[in-house]
This record gives C-alpha cells, structure tokens and sequence, in this order.
C-alpha cells in the first residue's frame, strides 16, 4: 500500500479556502502516500470538494501551499498540474465521440498517435465496442467509465474523483467500486476521491480522513476509524454509536470504571480519547453489533466480567441476515443493537426486558467537551 | 375479478379531464393549433399563391393582368437585376460577419463573465427595439453625416483613404456607400445574432470548461476545442436570422445608400410600388426567396448542426 518514495506524495500544507466570510476549509495539512487509495468523506459542504479543487487547480486556495512529490503547484494552472479528475458529473464533451473525449488530454499534449493508447484504455474499461458513440448514447455506468479512462489515460501522478458514483443507483455503485479498485490496483497510481457515502470510502479506501466543518476530524484506515473513533462526529457518521454520558469512577491498571445511571461500565484505557479524571465526564460508546442482547430472565447466565445494561424493547426489525432492536434504557433512550439471526429466541418482542452486555474490549471512550485536539495516535501512525 | 376491474380503470394523467375522454376531448388539441393554421393560411399560403399566380401573368395596368403562364418573367428579371441580386447577398454576408465579429464576443462575456450585470447588458441588447426600425436607421444619417465626428475622425486617422480605395466608401464621404449599407443592416440585425448565441453559450455547463482545462487545454485551446464547437448551433441560428432579413432588407440601402447600392429589396419595392410592374416584382420575390432557402440549406448541411438554438 505504501511505498517508501515520495515522487508522488500529495502534500498539502496548511491549506485553506475562504469565501468571503465564510471558511469552506480550514488551514489543513494532509499528505496522501504515492500509491495509496485515499477518501476524503464527510456530509455535503464540509470542505471536501474544495480541499480536492484546490489539488486539482481549480480553486485558488485561500493560502498555505500544494506539492505534488517535489513539485509545488500551488498557483500552477489546471492544464499545467500532473493531476486529472473524475468529475462529479462526469463532464464529457458531448459533440465528441467517446474515443475523442478519452484521446482529448493526449492530443492537447501532443502526442501524435493516439490510437493503440486510447483503445488500450477503452479495454480496460470495457468500452472498446463504445469508441465511436456520442456520450449521450451511453448508460450512467458507462459514461462514468469514460470519465475514469480520459483521466487515467494521461497517467496522472494523482487521480482526483469528485463523487464519481453519486449518479448511479445502488447496485451499479457497488460494481463501480469494485471496479474503481480493481483499476486503481492495476495502475497504481495514487487516487483522492471525495465522497458522503461512508460504505463507499470504507470498502474502497486504504485511508479515510473523516471531514466536518472545514476539518478533518480524523483521520486512518477504514477499520482504525470505525473501531476508534476520536470525536462523536466520527463515531455517529461512520456506522451507528450508542453513545452513554458516564462519570469517572474509578481507575484501576489498564481499565477506567465508569458510572452510567445506577450500573458500573468498564472502559480499556487505552481506547478512551479523553482524559480520564476521577470525577470527569466522558462519553461511553459501543456499536451496536458488539452487544448482545438476553432475556431478563437469563441474566444469570451473562458471564461475569462483560458491561451490562437493562432497558426493554422498543423496536425490533427483521432484515434477513440480522434483526435490529432499539431498546429503551436508563441511560440512553435509543439504544441500538444488531443481532444476527443465528438462534432466535422467541422472547425478545417489543416489550420484553432485556439485559444488554458486551465485552468491555469493545467499549470506546471520547471526551465529553469534544476536543479535536485529543487522540493524534492513530492519525499520527498513517500520515508517517 | 373485481379487484381487477377496478384496477383496470387507466389511472388520469395529470390535466385531463376527469370524465372517460369523448371524441371531443380527444380533438381539443386541433382545435388549439386552429388559430394558428389559419393565420398561416391566410397570411402566408394564400399571399404565396397569389403571388405565384401574380409571378406568371402577362398584360399591362390599363389593361389588367391575365395568367399566361409567361415563365420568361424569371429570366427577364434575373437577367436584368443580378447585379442587385449579387450586391444584396454580399451586403447581407458583410453584415452578417460583422454581427458574428461583435456579437460573439458580447454574447460570450454576458453568458460566463457578466454575473449578476447580466441582466442589465441584455435589456441594453434588446434596448433598440423599444424604437421603430425607421427611426433607429435615420439616426445612422446623423452619426455619419458629411460633418459629423465620426466621419471627421476617420478622415483624420485616414481610414477614409483605405475605405475609398477598397471602394466601400467615397471620397470625404460615408453616407451613400456601401459602407453606410453594411453598418446600418449590422446595427439593426446585431440583436438578432446576439441572443441566439447567448442562449447556446448560456447552457455549456461550466464543468466542461473545467474538464479541458483539467485535460491539458488552454484558455484559448479549450475555446477552439469545446466552447466554440458547442456553441455552433447559437452561430447557425444567429447567422441565419441575421443573414435572410438582411438579404431582403431595403429600408437600410434607402435610407443610408445611393442608387449604387440598391439592393434586390429595392428594386422588389421600386416594381411593386413606383413601376407597378407586378409580374417582374413577385418574380423577383420568388427568386430572391429560392436563393436563400438554397444557400441556407446548403449551409445547414455544411455545418453539420442537428438542432437550431
């Protein structure tokens, strides 16, 4: 995944756009490793897509500084940087055929004989057949396969993707993602994409930086940000968090013991981002497919040692491979809990009161005032 | 089987009439398009025939005009105007050139650059239309008047001397050359060459811009290769409406001209009205209007655009 040369690192420092009043990204550093398959996800208007036109040379950042390798790009032109996007809508040319639109950056630099290039790459993404259509005539996924070959075609230094598979529909989306990382694999060229769907970042990206407000807010692999979480914006964009309000208790060696409602909660040390005082308030998080849910009536049977949490259930929904409960408890009302159909136990209706239990391993902590600034390890480990 | 029938019932489409459609709803639309046939009808295919029929027919005014099938007409005409035939379709493409030199430009800033001025600089596109097309041109005497600044200035940067020499103007003169023609019928029909192309250029998504320069173009390279080739069918339709009015234009060749620079409209007026020659006139009308829809179809296929605007 990531190669000891940084000839194709993209390097941004302290970077940072400004519209009038209004911050669309604050000063930022990133540096996304020569290689690798990078994610910038956040909800619409956190600054992603500016932070990847401002790669691209489409926007002028607001100060701070772009490299791409050794080379600052800064205030270089588009048509000057060693990058090609994927545009949100693709942006082909309409009154070109498709084998125009894809040879288009190789007949703007020059290059002469374009044919065997340009076929080439049509194979690679399937369209050899389409070379002589217009783009209308081509289907969503097509038409975004095209827009992948005409920017990969000029064999960038980065590949930039801005939202690639937002117009498609569920199913062809998944298949796009399989081949967007099937030929980024293949090339090996370093791709930023930007998206809002966290299943896409996550199944497609090597690193994630989570976006909010003109921020990153964290930043790492998909399984680091997913099983821990810096800040509740993470916590609750990627995946489902129950969050609990709880109070230090006590701390004893590796564990913090927390007091949540009237029961005891332990808490690895080492997986709480906040500083840990006696006292202090920390907020307690579990996902929801970590819990497992038994009857009031079997509590006896819960082996000692796991976090526990009484409440009753106020939905349940069957979704084939898994049912998903929302238990009502004292210290949270809407308690989420995913748990596999693999014995049913006929009892847990809505209604019913339950124990909910977990091993304390998969419990994460995060600070109560939310400070950003807390939890650098896991960011601090991929950016090396 | 009930539940069937009941959803058998066609679900309304949105505007119809509630009740099952008669035969009289079903012929509403004809009724719409009925006005505007016979408004064709009346204004345009009866006029046509009568001036076909007018174009064939022999005899004097003392003695009135029977059809005699007299075809030489056209000949006669043609033979005897071409000249006229000739100056109109190169006062027409002068004029129609400049409008695209003048207009292409404004159009481009008003659709990409104008922002919220926009709306502004198209009301001062559309501003002279608020006054007749007569006055508008009357006013082009005052501003080329033999004493007038601007021929004065143009004397004195000695543009005159290369104008004259070209033969587009006279001497110390502006008014009454083919030159006064051509800036008159570029004054009247630049409105016309500047909203279609504002239009066409209006909906080139901006993205495309961005994707050539993304792809290695320059300004000036992504216009060649994008913007210009996407805003063909704004230069066709704008080419067309400027260029087939001016072709039949002769208020601007009466007012702003000399008898040099008569063109075929004048000469139609002159027949139609002073001579009252009406079989040479409505000859002259049929020919004119078959050059045009010939050169114009040519030119459609030359550009290869499948849509107007």
């Amino acid at each position: 995944m990531m190669t000891t040369e940084t000839s194709g690192d993209v390097r941004l420092t302290g970077i940072s756009k400004t519209y009038g009043s209004f911050t669309a990204v604050h000063p930022l550093d990133l540096t996304v490793p020569q290689g690798s398959f990078f994610a910038l996800l956040g909800a619409s208007g956190c600054g992603k897509t500016t932070t990847l036109r401002m790669i691209a040379g489409l926007e002028e950042p607001s100060s701070g500084t772009v490299h791409l390798g050794d080379q600052e790009v800064t205030h270089l032109p588009p048509y000057k940087r060693p990058v090609n996007t994927v545009f949100q809508s693709y942006a082909l040319f309409p009154h070109l055929d498709i084998f125009e639109n894809v040879a288009f950056g190789l007949r703007r630099r020059g290059v002469k004989s374009v044919k065997k290039q340009v076929d080439e790459m049509l194979d690679l993404v399937q369209l050899g057949e389409q070379a002589r259509k217009k783009p209308h005539q081509l289907s969503g996924g097509q038409q975004q396969r095209v827009a992948v070959a005409r920017a990969l075609i000029n064999h960038p230094k980065v590949l930039l993707l801005d939202e690639p598979l937002g117009a498609l529909d569920l199913k062809l989306r998944r298949q796009m993602q399989l081949e967007l990382k099937r030929i980024q694999t293949e090339v090996g060229i370093t791709f930023v994409h930007v998206t809002h769907d966290q299943e896409e970042a996550m199944t497609m990206a090597d690193t994630v930086a989570v976006m909010n407000g003109g921020r990153v807010e964290q930043l790492g692999s998909p399984t680091d940000l997913y099983e821990n979480p810096q800040t509740t914006f993470v916590a609750n964009f990627l995946g489902t968090s129950n969050l609990i309000e709880a109070e230090v208790d006590t701390r004893s060696g590796e564990d913090v013991v927390l007091k949540a409602g009237g029961g005891k909660l332990v808490l690895p040390r080492a997986r709480c981002s906040a500083p840990a005082r006696t006292g202090g308030k920390v907020l307690v998080g579990v996902r929801p497919e970590k819990i497992s849910l038994t009857h009031a009536d079997d509590a006896g049977a819960i082996p000692a040692g796991r976090n526990r949490i009484t409440g009753k259930i106020a939905h349940s929904s069957f979704i084939g491979v898994s049912t998903q409960y929302v238990v009502d408890s004292a210290v949270c009302p809407e308690f989420e809990v995913y748990a596999q159909n693999i014995e049913r136990d006929s009892r847990l209706v809505p209604g019913a009161d339950v124990v909910l239990h977990w091993s304390p391993a998969h419990t994460f902590g995060l600070d109560a005032a939310q400070d950003i600034d807390a939890g650098v390890e896991t960011a601090g480990e991929e950016a090396a | 089987m009930a539940t069937v029938t009941e959803v058998e019932a066609p679900p309304l489409a949105p505007g119809t009439d509630p009740k099952p459609p008669k035969k009289r709803g079903r012929l509403v639309p004809y009724w719409l398009l009925l006005p505007g046939l016979l408004w064709l009808v009346i204004f345009f295919a009866l006029p046509m025939i009568y001036q076909a029929s007018t174009s064939v027919q022999t005899g004097s005014l003392e003695e009135g005009y029977k059809v005699t099938w007299h075809f030489a007409t056209y000949w006669d005409a043609l033979t005897e105007y071409w000249p006229q035939f000739l100056r109109s379709v190169s006062y027409a493409a002068a004029a129609t050139a400049l409008c695209l030199l003048l207009g292409y430009p404004l159009a481009y800033l008003i659709a990409f650059r104008a922002g919220r001025w926009r709306n502004l600089i198209m009301i001062l596109v559309i501003a002279p239309f608020f006054t007749s097309f007569l006055i508008r041109t009357l006013a082009w005497k005052t501003i080329l008047a033999d004493s007038g600044p601007v021929v004065g200035a143009l004397n004195t940067l000695h543009v005159l001397d290369v104008t004259s020499w070209l033969g587009w103007t006279a001497g110390d003169r502006v008014l009454a050359t083919p030159l006064a023609v051509v800036c008159g019928l570029t004054y009247n029909f630049l409105p016309f060459m500047i909203l279609p192309l504002y239009t066409s250029l209006e909906r080139i998504d901006g993205r495309l811009h961005e994707a050539a320069g993304d792809l290695y173009a320059r300004p000036w390279t992504t216009f060649r290769k994008v913007t210009f080739p996407l805003s063909m069918p704004g230069v066709v339709s704008g080419t067309l409406l400027t260029f087939i009015p001016a072709a039949g234009d002769y208020v601007n060749a009466e007012l702003l001209g000399s008898t040099d620079t008569r063109m075929i409209g004048n000469v139609i007026q002159t027949q139609f009205l002073r001579i009252l020659d009406y079989p040479t006139a409505a000859a002259l009308s049929f020919i004119l209007m078959a050059a045009i829809l010939l050169m114009v179809t040519v030119y459609i296929r030359r550009s290869g655009t499948e849509d107007l605007v």
